[in-house]
């Protein structure tokens, strides 16, 4: 008797967490995109909860500081690490993003600051929604520049 | 050459590590207490020759010496001595031969104490640390070597451990620098307490260790440990407040927490210590739960080397940062290989490990303790399924699906909830049995009180629902707490006679844990008010104004009036720093001087806002952008931050209770047969006392 109390207590605990797991995961998913699979899915994804990463392209960033609005556009690089680890890196992989004009692009558009580490070859991994336009915009935009933090060597040192 | 020499020191430790663990194992199995000793003396070597190789380090830090590959990543010759210092542990290198450092020294400390009485304990946690320390310097000396130099060949300028053949020895003229968002004061304490909180826990995990290996699975490596368990809880927990602290300061969205998955790492043996924390008391008072004791000890290590790990993949990096470094299939290895060693360890003793009574009322303390338990598990569940769901949904769907912050928040804010509920039922239970008539006696005034605070509240302040469980919460739990200290010091001064400041006084001194207890829910519901303030009430504005203009937030009008940019050369920054005024109802209250930072050795700039704070509100102004001279417009993002002070509060009241918790008691555990003897008079039960 005693048993089956803690036991059904624990049951509950447990449906209770399981719950939380199942509603929370299906109110903030968000689905992981490359930008070739954004353009080739198009307009089946819009309005969802996306997560995109690209290489952020220099020279097309524009920032309206009266309105806070930020505009770029970033060419697609592979999600898969190994993918890019044989292609030399993710410096390398986002410098050949930028390089190639063929490669799928996407603009993006974001309100707010401007990001302290958003430049030319930075990798953006941005969450948000595909617009009808075929404009993503962003609610959150996280960098990197893998330049920085790993190990890359001067070319010309000393 | 000195590079060199630092290498050697740490591959010597390496070695001397490795005989630490092989002459501690045979020296036991073999009964030769000599050799035991030997290894206790090696391991004792560890902390000067880890000293040494840290010393040389920070000799070629301080001493710009670009041509070791660290040095050149981590530092530049604009910073300050001091940062240079601090940027030891500003990489991943450096931060492993941190770590090792400090995990030589608690293991050095704990070989200081007698060991008499616990003599069959020593080989094993003389094992345990070695390996742990082994695993770690290994790391250093094969994959990431603090000292590996840059040689140009043929092949271009890579860093070699040895001079390759034909390889010319190259020292750039700068260096990188460290990451200016680390050059912050919270910077560079915060990594060392998050450390000093890890490397701690892995004290208690070698005496669980050597309890299973020896046998000895009663509760005397938990009273061995437990004040190691407090300290190592008390520098996690300052650690995780410091990293908010430095993400508030430095940051620049306003926030102090983001569930990023590096903060996620740092919290989650957090959660598993602070359950351990609560549950060996059941153990060490009823004798249950020693099942569960090893596994939550278990999985704190397992849980701090993954976070050892994670945290150090980059500040910065997302989730799918932490399959790009080459240690990181080692470190899965490691963890492992220790969690099924462990476990299996558990397996084997399982029947040693009964529990000694039966838990029978659902609303007796152990009961609520368990659930206590299950709910820091059940965040924990949340915590690492946020983590690892994007690999689980590729696995399954093919499609890459991530969480974010909403998901955290969902998910475990009902979880904090029950568990501030429970801080203020599970004080007033008793051991062993309670009903619900005997708690409701004693909870109804503080639940009466908490709900006419909350009515209050309602009337006064807020008419959100979440809001006012949640400060309808954090009134129970202080009332409790507080109704709870009055009843112990009200009797004590009735029976003894003293007055009502002495007997609260000597209430605490004579049971430190218990009342230092209570003095951690008092902090933890202050750190509640400021994450239910920063959380539901945070306001926020944006707007681009001209030299004189204004807006209006929360009742303060913030006025623009001017900007200067100016160049600091020998620091290598250029400071571009807004004045503005501050009016509340038309009253001065001051200046802010939101700034923004540029670095050139790295080229980064640096949000960083200007804050008032109040215990009611921050008003806290950045930065965003501005014109050039000629023109005079600037761009500000302004938050209103209600309550958000009290986090900070709080938290330094919880460095108090622990301290108290965590005082040595006058009495020393060398008598366990009178420490035995005392349990039930000293752990009086509050109905027994009512």
């Amino acid at each position: 008797m005693r048993i089956n109390k803690f036991v059904i207590g624990g049951i509950f605990i447990l449906g209770a967490v399981v719950f939380l797991i199942v509603t929370a995961t299906k109110a903030s998913a968000q689905y992981f995109l490359t930008i070739d699979e954004l353009n080739a899915k198009g307009s089946s994804v819009v309005d969802k909860n996306l997560r995109v990463s690209g290489a952020v392209i220099g020279n097309s960033i524009q920032y309206d500081a009266q309105s806070l609005t930020l505009s770029f556009e970033v060419a697609h690089v592979p999600a898969d690490n190994l993918a890019i680890e044989s292609e030399g890196g993710l410096a390398e992989v986002l410098h050949q993003a930028i390089l190639d004009p063929s490669r799928a692009r996407v603009k993006v558009i974001y309100v707010g600051p401007k990001p302290d580490l958003l430049r030319n070859e930075a990798q953006a991994i941005m969450t948000g929604k595909l617009g009808p336009d075929g404009v993503f915009y962003a609610e959150e935009l996280l960098l990197k520049c893998p330049t920085r933090y790993e190990e890359a060597v001067p070319e010309q040192a000393g | 050459m000195i590079a060199n020499f630092g290498f050697g020191v740490l591959f010597i430790t390496f070695l001397v590590t490795l005989y630490s663990v092989f002459a501690a194992i045979y020296g036991d199995r073999r009964q030769i207490p000599a050799l035991v000793e030997s290894a206790r003396r090696a391991m004792l070597m560890t902390w000067p020759l880890l000293t040494l190789t840290a010393g040389v380090l920070i000799y070629l830090l301080i001493n710009n010496h670009f041509e070791v590959q660290f040095v050149y990543e981590v530092t530049s010759r604009s910073m300050p001595t001091y940062l240079k210092v601090t940027a030891w542990w500003g990489g991943q290198a450096g931060s492993l031969l941190f770590w090792s450092w400090l995990m030589s020294a608690f293991a050095s400390l704990v070989t200081l104490r007698k060991w008499d009485r616990d003599r069959e304990f020593l080989p094993w946690v003389i094992v345990v640390a070695c390996v742990t320390m082994a695993f770690f310097i290994g790391m250093n000396v094969f994959f990431e070597n603090p000292f590996a130099q840059l040689y140009q060949t043929f092949e271009g300028v890579k860093p070699y451990t040895f001079r390759p053949p034909d390889g010319i020895l190259m020292t750039p003229d700068d260096g990188r620098g460290l990451n200016p968002l680390l050059r912050h004061p919270g910077m560079i304490i915060h990594p060392p307490m998050l450390y000093l909180g890890f490397v701690s826990f892995v004290i208690p995990y070698a005496f669980a260790i050597a309890a299973l290996i020896t046998g000895r699975t009663d509760d005397r490596w938990i009273r061995l440990t437990r004040r190691w368990a407090l300290w190592a809880w008390l520098f996690l927990s300052f650690g995780l407040v410091l990293g908010g602290r430095w993400a508030y300061d430095v940051l620049g969205w306003g926030g102090y927490w983001g569930w990023d998955p590096v903060e996620i790492a740092a919290f989650m043996p957090w959660l598993t210590g602070t359950a351990f924390l609560h549950s060996v008391m059941i153990q060490e008072k009823r004798g249950m739960l020693k099942h569960w004791n090893m596994l939550l000890i278990i999985l704190t290590y397992d849980l701090v080397i993954f976070g050892t790990f994670l945290t150090r993949s980059g500040v910065l990096s997302s989730v799918h940062a932490f399959a790009q470094s080459a240690i990181g299939p080692l470190f899965f290895t490691f963890i492992g290989f220790t969690l099924i060693a462990s476990v299996a360890l558990i397996i084997y003793r399982w029947s040693g490990l009964r529990s000694e009574t039966e838990m029978t009322s659902m609303l007796s303390r152990e009961a609520l303790f368990l659930l206590n338990n299950l709910l820091f598990m059940s965040i924990l569940v949340v915590c690492f399924w946020g983590v690892i769901f994007p690999l689980i949904s590729e696995l399954f769907s093919g499609q890459k699906v991530t969480v974010g912050p909403p998901f955290y928040e969902r998910a475990t804010s009902p979880l904090f909830g029950a568990l501030m509920l429970l801080m203020g039922v599970a004080p007033l239970s008793a051991w062993g049995h309670s009903t619900v008539k005997t708690l409701g006696r004693t909870l109804w005034k503080p639940a009466v009180a908490a709900v006419a605070i909350t009515v209050l509240l309602f009337f006064t302040y807020t008419q959100k629902i979440g809001a006012l469980i949640g400060f309808f919460l954090v009134a129970f739990v202080i009332l409790v707490t507080i109704y709870e200290y009055w009843r112990g010091a009200y009797a004590r001064q009735r029976s003894q006679g003293e007055n009502i400041f002495t007997a609260f006084w000597n209430l605490t001194g004579r049971n430190r844990r218990r009342y230092g207890g209570y003095i951690i829910h008092i902090s933890m519901m202050l750190m509640a008010i400021g994450i239910l303030g920063i959380e539901i009430f945070q306001v926020e504005t944006q707007g681009t104004l001209a030299q004189g203009e204004s807006l209006e937030i929360a009742g303060y009008t913030v006025q623009y009036k001017e900007i200067a940019s100016w160049s600091d050369a020998p620091a290598g920054v250029n400071y571009t720093r807004s004045v503005i005024d501050i009016y509340r109802d038309g009253k001065f209250l001051g200046e802010l001087n939101p700034r923004i930072d540029y670095y050139f050795d790295s080229q980064q700039t640096m949000t960083i806002p200007g804050n008032r704070s109040t215990m009611r509100d921050d008003l806290y102004i950045l930065l965003v952008d501005w014109e050039p001279v000629s023109s005079t417009g600037a761009t500000f993002k302004i938050y209103v931050n209600p309550l958000v002070n009290w986090l900070w509060l709080g938290s330094l009241l919880f460095l108090a209770g622990v301290v108290i918790a965590a005082w040595p008691e006058k009495e020393a555990e060398r008598v366990p047969v009178t420490v035995r003897a005392r349990v039930p008079q000293q752990e009086q039960t509050p109905s027994a006392a009512d």
